[in-house]
Protein backbone atom coordinates (compact mmCIF):
# COMPACT_ATOMS: atom_id res chain seq x y z
CA UNK A 1 0.00 0.00 0.00
CA UNK A 2 1.44 3.45 -1.40
CA UNK A 3 2.19 6.17 1.31
CA UNK A 4 0.58 8.86 1.13
CA UNK A 5 2.10 12.65 2.81
CA UNK A 6 1.11 15.77 3.08
CA UNK A 7 3.46 18.53 3.93
CA UNK A 8 1.06 21.58 4.61
CA UNK A 9 0.71 24.80 7.25
CA UNK A 10 -2.71 24.96 8.63
CA UNK A 11 -3.21 28.47 7.31
CA UNK A 12 -2.47 28.17 3.53
CA UNK A 13 -5.72 27.91 1.14
CA UNK A 14 -3.29 26.04 -1.29
CA UNK A 15 -2.77 22.99 1.52
CA UNK A 16 -6.21 22.99 1.85
CA UNK A 17 -7.12 22.49 -1.37
CA UNK A 18 -4.99 19.19 -1.24
CA UNK A 19 -6.76 18.36 1.80
CA UNK A 20 -10.07 18.25 0.07
CA UNK A 21 -9.22 16.22 -3.28
CA UNK A 22 -7.93 13.81 -0.62
CA UNK A 23 -10.42 13.50 1.19
CA UNK A 24 -13.11 13.51 -1.81
CA UNK A 25 -11.52 10.47 -3.13
CA UNK A 26 -11.37 8.88 0.02
CA UNK A 27 -7.06 8.55 0.34
CA UNK A 28 -6.02 7.80 3.61
CA UNK A 29 -2.80 10.47 3.80
CA UNK A 30 -0.08 11.62 7.19
CA UNK A 31 -0.13 15.12 7.69
CA UNK A 32 2.98 17.07 8.33
CA UNK A 33 2.54 20.44 9.39
CA UNK A 34 5.68 22.99 8.54
CA UNK A 35 6.92 25.80 10.30
CA UNK A 36 7.13 28.28 7.52
CA UNK A 37 9.38 30.73 9.65
CA UNK A 38 11.72 27.51 10.29
CA UNK A 39 11.49 24.70 6.96
CA UNK A 40 12.25 21.02 7.97
CA UNK A 41 15.63 19.90 5.88
CA UNK A 42 12.77 16.99 4.72
CA UNK A 43 10.77 19.98 2.82
CA UNK A 44 13.53 22.11 1.07
CA UNK A 45 14.81 18.34 -0.25
CA UNK A 46 11.30 17.80 -1.55
CA UNK A 47 11.27 21.04 -2.80
CA UNK A 48 14.44 22.54 -3.57
CA UNK A 49 13.06 25.15 -6.26
CA UNK A 50 10.16 26.68 -4.47
CA UNK A 51 10.86 25.80 -0.41
CA UNK A 52 7.08 26.23 -0.42
CA UNK A 53 3.85 24.09 0.93
CA UNK A 54 1.95 22.38 0.33
CA UNK A 55 4.22 19.19 -1.22
CA UNK A 56 2.34 15.37 -1.33
CA UNK A 57 4.74 12.47 -0.98
CA UNK A 58 3.30 9.21 -2.72
CA UNK A 59 5.43 6.43 -2.95
CA UNK A 60 8.56 8.79 -1.61
CA UNK A 61 8.09 11.04 -4.96
CA UNK A 62 7.42 14.82 -4.64
CA UNK A 63 5.00 16.63 -6.26
CA UNK A 64 4.63 20.54 -5.91
CA UNK A 65 2.36 22.95 -6.85
CA UNK A 66 -1.18 22.89 -5.51
CA UNK A 67 -2.71 22.75 -8.77
CA UNK A 68 0.04 20.37 -9.98
CA UNK A 69 -0.93 18.06 -6.97
CA UNK A 70 -4.51 17.59 -7.74
CA UNK A 71 -4.19 16.85 -10.92
CA UNK A 72 -2.22 14.38 -10.15
CA UNK A 73 -4.09 12.76 -7.45
CA UNK A 74 -7.09 13.13 -9.84
CA UNK A 75 -5.19 11.01 -12.32
CA UNK A 76 -4.20 8.47 -9.72
CA UNK A 77 -7.38 7.59 -7.66
CA UNK A 78 -9.72 9.03 -10.70
CA UNK A 79 -13.18 7.83 -8.77
CA UNK A 80 -14.88 11.04 -7.85
CA UNK A 81 -13.68 12.65 -11.15
CA UNK A 82 -12.35 16.29 -10.33
CA UNK A 83 -12.21 17.47 -14.04
CA UNK A 84 -14.72 16.82 -16.90
CA UNK A 85 -13.91 14.07 -19.25
CA UNK A 86 -14.65 16.18 -22.04
CA UNK A 87 -11.61 17.68 -23.82
CA UNK A 88 -13.30 21.32 -24.49
CA UNK A 89 -15.12 21.14 -21.26
CA UNK A 90 -12.02 20.29 -19.13
CA UNK A 91 -9.94 23.17 -20.96
CA UNK A 92 -12.23 25.45 -19.79
CA UNK A 93 -12.18 24.12 -16.19
CA UNK A 94 -8.49 24.55 -16.25
CA UNK A 95 -9.02 28.32 -17.35
CA UNK A 96 -10.68 29.11 -14.87
CA UNK A 97 -8.51 27.19 -12.76
CA UNK A 98 -5.64 29.25 -13.66
CA UNK A 99 -7.34 32.23 -13.49
CA UNK A 100 -8.05 31.43 -9.29
CA UNK A 101 -3.74 30.56 -9.42
CA UNK A 102 -3.11 33.96 -11.09
CA UNK A 103 -5.48 35.91 -9.02
CA UNK A 104 -5.33 34.41 -5.30
CA UNK A 105 -2.26 36.10 -4.21
CA UNK A 106 -4.20 39.43 -4.26
CA UNK A 107 -6.18 38.37 -1.20
CA UNK A 108 -3.02 37.66 0.76
CA UNK A 109 -1.52 40.70 -1.10
CA UNK A 110 -4.34 42.95 0.88
CA UNK A 111 -3.34 41.71 4.44
CA UNK A 112 0.24 42.35 3.35
CA UNK A 113 -0.47 46.58 2.26
CA UNK A 114 -2.13 49.62 3.58
CA UNK A 115 -2.61 52.56 2.50
CA UNK A 116 -2.79 53.73 -1.31
CA UNK A 117 -1.50 49.92 -1.77
CA UNK A 118 -4.17 48.38 -0.07
CA UNK A 119 -6.53 50.13 -2.02
CA UNK A 120 -5.12 49.37 -5.71
CA UNK A 121 -4.87 45.72 -4.43
CA UNK A 122 -8.59 45.51 -3.22
CA UNK A 123 -9.53 47.25 -6.75
CA UNK A 124 -8.00 44.52 -8.47
CA UNK A 125 -9.71 42.07 -6.05
CA UNK A 126 -12.68 43.66 -6.72
CA UNK A 127 -12.39 43.49 -10.32
CA UNK A 128 -11.71 39.66 -10.09
CA UNK A 129 -14.77 39.22 -8.62
CA UNK A 130 -16.51 40.97 -10.79
CA UNK A 131 -15.45 38.59 -13.19
CA UNK A 132 -16.68 35.90 -11.62
CA UNK A 133 -19.75 37.12 -11.50
CA UNK A 134 -20.68 37.78 -15.06
CA UNK A 135 -18.55 35.11 -16.54
CA UNK A 136 -17.49 32.07 -14.54
CA UNK A 137 -21.27 31.21 -12.61
CA UNK A 138 -23.49 31.74 -15.52
CA UNK A 139 -26.02 29.04 -16.02
CA UNK A 140 -27.40 28.68 -12.60
CA UNK A 141 -25.19 26.07 -11.55
CA UNK A 142 -24.68 25.57 -7.94
CA UNK A 143 -21.12 24.58 -8.40
CA UNK A 144 -18.66 25.43 -11.03
CA UNK A 145 -18.35 21.48 -11.30
CA UNK A 146 -22.25 21.42 -11.47
CA UNK A 147 -24.28 19.22 -9.23
CA UNK A 148 -20.75 18.63 -7.18
CA UNK A 149 -17.97 20.56 -6.89
CA UNK A 150 -14.99 19.56 -8.94
CA UNK A 151 -10.93 21.23 -8.78
CA UNK A 152 -12.51 24.57 -10.12
CA UNK A 153 -14.72 25.27 -6.81
CA UNK A 154 -11.81 23.95 -4.91
CA UNK A 155 -9.57 26.31 -6.78
CA UNK A 156 -11.42 28.93 -5.55
CA UNK A 157 -11.59 28.48 -2.06
CA UNK A 158 -9.46 31.90 -1.12
CA UNK A 159 -12.43 34.11 -2.51
CA UNK A 160 -14.98 31.49 -0.12
CA UNK A 161 -13.16 31.74 2.90
CA UNK A 162 -10.08 33.66 2.96
CA UNK A 163 -11.03 36.15 1.73
CA UNK A 164 -13.88 37.11 4.39
CA UNK A 165 -11.16 36.90 6.92
CA UNK A 166 -8.93 38.97 5.22
CA UNK A 167 -11.75 41.64 4.97
CA UNK A 168 -12.67 41.15 8.32
CA UNK A 169 -9.00 41.47 9.58
CA UNK A 170 -8.22 44.86 7.41
CA UNK A 171 -11.63 46.64 7.99
CA UNK A 172 -12.21 46.40 4.51
CA UNK A 173 -15.63 45.64 2.20
CA UNK A 174 -15.16 44.20 -1.23
CA UNK A 175 -17.81 41.34 -1.40
CA UNK A 176 -20.81 42.45 -0.80
CA UNK A 177 -23.60 39.61 -1.18
CA UNK A 178 -26.01 41.91 -2.72
CA UNK A 179 -23.49 43.09 -5.65
CA UNK A 180 -22.58 39.56 -6.31
CA UNK A 181 -25.46 37.58 -5.92
CA UNK A 182 -23.94 34.59 -8.35
CA UNK A 183 -20.81 34.22 -5.75
CA UNK A 184 -23.04 34.73 -2.90
CA UNK A 185 -24.79 31.71 -3.69
CA UNK A 186 -21.80 29.72 -5.05
CA UNK A 187 -19.97 30.50 -1.58
CA UNK A 188 -22.98 29.20 0.48
CA UNK A 189 -23.29 25.96 -1.28
CA UNK A 190 -19.06 25.54 -1.43
CA UNK A 191 -18.96 26.16 2.53
CA UNK A 192 -22.00 23.72 3.20
CA UNK A 193 -20.59 20.99 1.39
CA UNK A 194 -19.50 18.39 4.26
CA UNK A 195 -16.01 17.80 3.19
CA UNK A 196 -15.39 21.86 2.87
CA UNK A 197 -17.36 22.59 6.44
CA UNK A 198 -15.65 19.81 8.28
CA UNK A 199 -12.06 20.82 6.69
CA UNK A 200 -11.73 24.80 7.09
CA UNK A 201 -9.52 26.56 9.67
CA UNK A 202 -11.25 28.57 12.14
CA UNK A 203 -11.65 31.80 11.62
CA UNK A 204 -10.86 33.20 15.13
CA UNK A 205 -7.39 31.49 15.07
CA UNK A 206 -6.88 32.85 11.73
CA UNK A 207 -7.82 36.44 13.21
CA UNK A 208 -5.64 36.05 16.07
CA UNK A 209 -2.36 34.76 13.76
CA UNK A 210 -3.28 37.40 11.05
CA UNK A 211 -3.27 40.27 14.31
CA UNK A 212 -0.13 38.72 15.04
CA UNK A 213 1.80 38.22 11.87
CA UNK A 214 0.57 42.14 10.85
CA UNK A 215 2.25 43.45 13.95
CA UNK A 216 5.82 41.68 13.42
CA UNK A 217 5.32 43.21 9.93
CA UNK A 218 4.93 46.69 10.98
CA UNK A 219 7.63 46.49 13.29
CA UNK A 220 10.08 44.71 10.87
CA UNK A 221 8.97 47.79 8.17
CA UNK A 222 9.52 50.61 11.07
CA UNK A 223 12.81 48.67 11.74
CA UNK B 1 -11.50 15.17 -36.51
CA UNK B 2 -10.27 18.40 -37.33
CA UNK B 3 -12.80 20.20 -38.33
CA UNK B 4 -12.54 24.10 -38.30
CA UNK B 5 -9.07 25.19 -36.43
CA UNK B 6 -8.29 28.98 -36.38
CA UNK B 7 -5.84 30.49 -34.12
CA UNK B 8 -5.61 34.00 -33.08
CA UNK B 9 -2.17 34.94 -32.39
CA UNK B 10 0.31 37.70 -32.60
CA UNK B 11 3.79 36.41 -34.46
CA UNK B 12 6.17 37.40 -31.44
CA UNK B 13 4.49 36.25 -28.95
CA UNK B 14 6.00 32.99 -27.28
CA UNK B 15 2.54 31.79 -25.91
CA UNK B 16 1.20 31.70 -29.72
CA UNK B 17 4.54 29.98 -30.94
CA UNK B 18 3.90 27.25 -28.42
CA UNK B 19 0.38 26.21 -29.78
CA UNK B 20 2.25 26.90 -33.46
CA UNK B 21 4.58 24.43 -32.48
CA UNK B 22 2.03 21.77 -30.94
CA UNK B 23 -0.04 21.83 -33.96
CA UNK B 24 2.65 21.39 -36.27
CA UNK B 25 4.22 18.47 -34.40
CA UNK B 26 0.69 16.80 -35.14
CA UNK B 27 0.52 17.67 -38.36
CA UNK B 28 -2.73 19.37 -38.03
CA UNK B 29 -3.72 22.50 -40.56
CA UNK B 30 -5.32 25.36 -39.12
CA UNK B 31 -5.96 28.90 -40.13
CA UNK B 32 -3.48 31.16 -38.79
CA UNK B 33 -4.59 35.07 -37.94
CA UNK B 34 -2.79 37.76 -37.20
CA UNK B 35 -4.39 40.06 -34.74
CA UNK B 36 -3.25 43.55 -34.15
CA UNK B 37 -3.00 44.08 -30.61
CA UNK B 38 -4.31 48.15 -30.90
CA UNK B 39 -6.91 47.21 -32.66
CA UNK B 40 -8.40 43.64 -31.39
CA UNK B 41 -10.66 41.77 -33.60
CA UNK B 42 -14.55 41.12 -32.52
CA UNK B 43 -13.62 37.74 -32.78
CA UNK B 44 -10.66 37.97 -30.08
CA UNK B 45 -13.13 39.77 -27.61
CA UNK B 46 -15.77 37.19 -28.10
CA UNK B 47 -13.58 34.36 -27.79
CA UNK B 48 -11.84 35.52 -24.95
CA UNK B 49 -13.99 37.93 -23.37
CA UNK B 50 -12.18 37.76 -19.55
CA UNK B 51 -8.41 38.33 -20.80
CA UNK B 52 -9.37 39.38 -24.31
CA UNK B 53 -5.32 37.81 -25.23
CA UNK B 54 -3.84 36.12 -27.73
CA UNK B 55 -3.35 33.12 -28.65
CA UNK B 56 -7.12 32.02 -28.69
CA UNK B 57 -7.34 27.80 -30.48
CA UNK B 58 -11.06 28.13 -31.72
CA UNK B 59 -12.53 24.66 -32.67
CA UNK B 60 -15.44 24.12 -34.50
CA UNK B 61 -16.44 27.81 -33.16
CA UNK B 62 -15.25 26.73 -29.68
CA UNK B 63 -12.29 28.84 -27.97
CA UNK B 64 -9.99 27.40 -25.99
CA UNK B 65 -7.63 30.26 -24.37
CA UNK B 66 -4.51 30.49 -22.52
CA UNK B 67 -1.45 28.65 -24.39
CA UNK B 68 -0.19 25.81 -21.72
CA UNK B 69 -3.86 25.09 -22.17
CA UNK B 70 -4.19 25.07 -25.65
CA UNK B 71 -1.08 22.61 -25.97
CA UNK B 72 -3.02 19.97 -23.51
CA UNK B 73 -6.13 20.13 -25.42
CA UNK B 74 -3.99 19.67 -29.09
CA UNK B 75 -2.26 16.63 -26.95
CA UNK B 76 -5.69 15.44 -26.01
CA UNK B 77 -7.92 16.06 -29.17
CA UNK B 78 -4.84 14.31 -31.40
CA UNK B 79 -3.50 12.13 -28.92
CA UNK B 80 -2.51 9.46 -31.56
CA UNK B 81 0.49 11.54 -33.49
CA UNK B 82 3.15 13.08 -31.23
CA UNK B 83 2.68 12.74 -28.02
CA UNK B 84 4.07 15.80 -25.95
CA UNK B 85 2.53 15.05 -22.44
CA UNK B 86 3.94 11.69 -20.76
CA UNK B 87 1.76 9.18 -20.38
CA UNK B 88 2.94 8.22 -16.44
CA UNK B 89 1.15 10.35 -14.49
CA UNK B 90 3.86 11.47 -11.99
CA UNK B 91 6.42 11.95 -15.07
CA UNK B 92 3.43 14.17 -16.10
CA UNK B 93 3.28 16.01 -12.96
CA UNK B 94 7.30 16.63 -13.08
CA UNK B 95 6.42 17.97 -16.68
CA UNK B 96 3.41 20.56 -15.51
CA UNK B 97 5.57 21.54 -12.75
CA UNK B 98 8.77 22.74 -14.77
CA UNK B 99 6.25 24.44 -17.55
CA UNK B 100 4.68 26.43 -14.38
CA UNK B 101 7.88 26.97 -13.71
CA UNK B 102 8.82 28.60 -17.15
CA UNK B 103 5.55 30.43 -16.61
CA UNK B 104 6.00 31.81 -13.30
CA UNK B 105 9.74 33.29 -14.11
CA UNK B 106 10.86 33.19 -17.60
CA UNK B 107 8.34 36.10 -19.26
CA UNK B 108 8.54 38.33 -16.44
CA UNK B 109 12.45 38.22 -16.17
CA UNK B 110 13.09 38.59 -19.97
CA UNK B 111 11.01 41.37 -19.96
CA UNK B 112 12.76 43.49 -16.78
CA UNK B 113 15.60 42.68 -19.07
CA UNK B 114 14.52 44.69 -21.87
CA UNK B 115 12.63 47.10 -20.25
CA UNK B 116 14.67 48.44 -17.39
CA UNK B 117 18.06 49.19 -16.66
CA UNK B 118 20.56 49.85 -13.61
CA UNK B 119 20.15 47.71 -10.69
CA UNK B 120 16.66 46.04 -11.33
CA UNK B 121 18.22 45.03 -14.88
CA UNK B 122 20.78 43.40 -13.02
CA UNK B 123 18.94 41.69 -10.85
CA UNK B 124 16.44 40.45 -13.66
CA UNK B 125 19.30 39.15 -15.55
CA UNK B 126 21.04 37.28 -12.42
CA UNK B 127 17.76 35.67 -11.64
CA UNK B 128 17.25 34.68 -15.62
CA UNK B 129 20.23 32.63 -15.77
CA UNK B 130 19.95 31.07 -12.40
CA UNK B 131 16.29 29.58 -14.05
CA UNK B 132 18.04 29.00 -17.11
CA UNK B 133 20.41 26.84 -14.92
CA UNK B 134 17.80 25.16 -12.81
CA UNK B 135 16.34 24.39 -16.55
CA UNK B 136 19.48 22.86 -17.58
CA UNK B 137 20.05 20.36 -14.54
CA UNK B 138 16.65 19.66 -15.30
CA UNK B 139 17.47 18.51 -19.19
CA UNK B 140 20.28 17.06 -17.78
CA UNK B 141 21.76 14.75 -20.43
CA UNK B 142 18.86 14.39 -22.23
CA UNK B 143 18.20 15.24 -25.97
CA UNK B 144 14.83 16.93 -25.32
CA UNK B 145 13.23 18.00 -22.14
CA UNK B 146 10.87 15.25 -23.64
CA UNK B 147 13.62 12.46 -23.58
CA UNK B 148 14.32 11.29 -27.45
CA UNK B 149 10.89 13.01 -28.65
CA UNK B 150 10.03 16.80 -27.82
CA UNK B 151 7.64 17.20 -25.05
CA UNK B 152 6.02 19.31 -23.31
CA UNK B 153 8.56 21.34 -21.67
CA UNK B 154 10.23 22.01 -24.61
CA UNK B 155 7.21 23.16 -26.63
CA UNK B 156 6.63 25.63 -23.30
CA UNK B 157 10.24 26.60 -23.68
CA UNK B 158 11.63 27.06 -26.73
CA UNK B 159 9.76 30.23 -28.48
CA UNK B 160 11.70 32.30 -25.56
CA UNK B 161 14.70 30.97 -27.79
CA UNK B 162 13.30 33.76 -30.08
CA UNK B 163 13.51 36.52 -27.58
CA UNK B 164 16.83 35.73 -26.51
CA UNK B 165 19.02 38.22 -28.46
CA UNK B 166 16.44 40.66 -27.56
CA UNK B 167 17.80 39.83 -24.10
CA UNK B 168 21.11 40.29 -24.72
CA UNK B 169 21.23 43.44 -26.66
CA UNK B 170 19.42 45.10 -24.36
CA UNK B 171 21.27 43.62 -21.01
CA UNK B 172 24.32 43.76 -22.82
CA UNK B 173 25.20 39.76 -21.96
CA UNK B 174 25.80 36.50 -23.44
CA UNK B 175 23.45 33.63 -22.44
CA UNK B 176 25.23 31.43 -24.47
CA UNK B 177 28.36 32.09 -22.40
CA UNK B 178 26.64 31.32 -19.23
CA UNK B 179 24.23 28.20 -20.55
CA UNK B 180 25.65 26.41 -23.08
CA UNK B 181 23.50 23.46 -22.63
CA UNK B 182 20.24 25.55 -22.78
CA UNK B 183 21.79 26.76 -26.32
CA UNK B 184 23.27 22.68 -27.50
CA UNK B 185 19.70 22.13 -26.58
CA UNK B 186 18.37 24.90 -28.52
CA UNK B 187 19.61 24.34 -31.69
CA UNK B 188 18.47 20.87 -31.49
CA UNK B 189 14.79 21.78 -31.13
CA UNK B 190 15.15 24.14 -33.64
CA UNK B 191 16.60 21.25 -36.31
CA UNK B 192 12.61 19.99 -35.88
CA UNK B 193 10.60 21.07 -38.92
CA UNK B 194 7.89 21.87 -36.35
CA UNK B 195 10.10 24.17 -34.14
CA UNK B 196 11.80 26.02 -37.37
CA UNK B 197 8.74 26.89 -39.28
CA UNK B 198 6.66 27.43 -36.18
CA UNK B 199 9.39 30.53 -34.77
CA UNK B 200 10.30 34.33 -36.36
CA UNK B 201 13.57 35.34 -36.74
CA UNK B 202 15.21 36.65 -33.58
CA UNK B 203 16.67 39.85 -35.94
CA UNK B 204 13.08 40.60 -36.37
CA UNK B 205 12.14 39.91 -32.63
CA UNK B 206 14.67 42.70 -31.65
CA UNK B 207 13.38 44.82 -34.40
CA UNK B 208 10.08 44.78 -32.48
CA UNK B 209 11.42 45.17 -28.96
CA UNK B 210 12.93 48.61 -30.37
CA UNK B 211 9.77 49.82 -31.64
CA UNK B 212 8.15 49.04 -28.14
CA UNK B 213 10.55 50.77 -26.45
CA UNK B 214 10.35 53.73 -28.76
CA UNK B 215 6.27 53.04 -28.14
CA UNK B 216 6.79 53.21 -24.01
CA UNK B 217 9.39 55.81 -23.92
CA UNK B 218 12.46 53.60 -22.67
CA UNK B 219 15.73 54.05 -23.36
Amino acid sequence: MAVVKLFGAWLSPYCYRVIWALKVKGIAYEYIEEDLSNKSPLLLQYNPIHKKIPVLLHDDKPICESTVILRYIDEIWPQNPLLPADPHERAVALFWIKFADDKSPLISKLFRTDGEEQQAVAKECFEMLEVLEEHALIGGKKFFGGDEINMVDIAFCSVAHWLGVIEDFAGLKIFEPHKFPRLNSWIQNFKSVPVIKDNLPDTDKMLALLKRRREMLLASKSS
Amino acid sequence: MAGELVLLDFWPSPFGMRSRIALAEKGIPYEYREEDLRNKSDLLLQMNPVHKKIPVLIHNGKPVCESVIQVQYIDEVWHDKAPLIPSDPYQRAVARFWVDFVDKKIYDLGSKIWKTKGEEQANAKKEFIECLKLLEGELGDKTYFGGESLGYVDVALVPFYTWFYAYEKCGDFSIEAECPKMIAWVKRCMQKESVAKSLPDQEKVYEFVLQLKKLFGIE
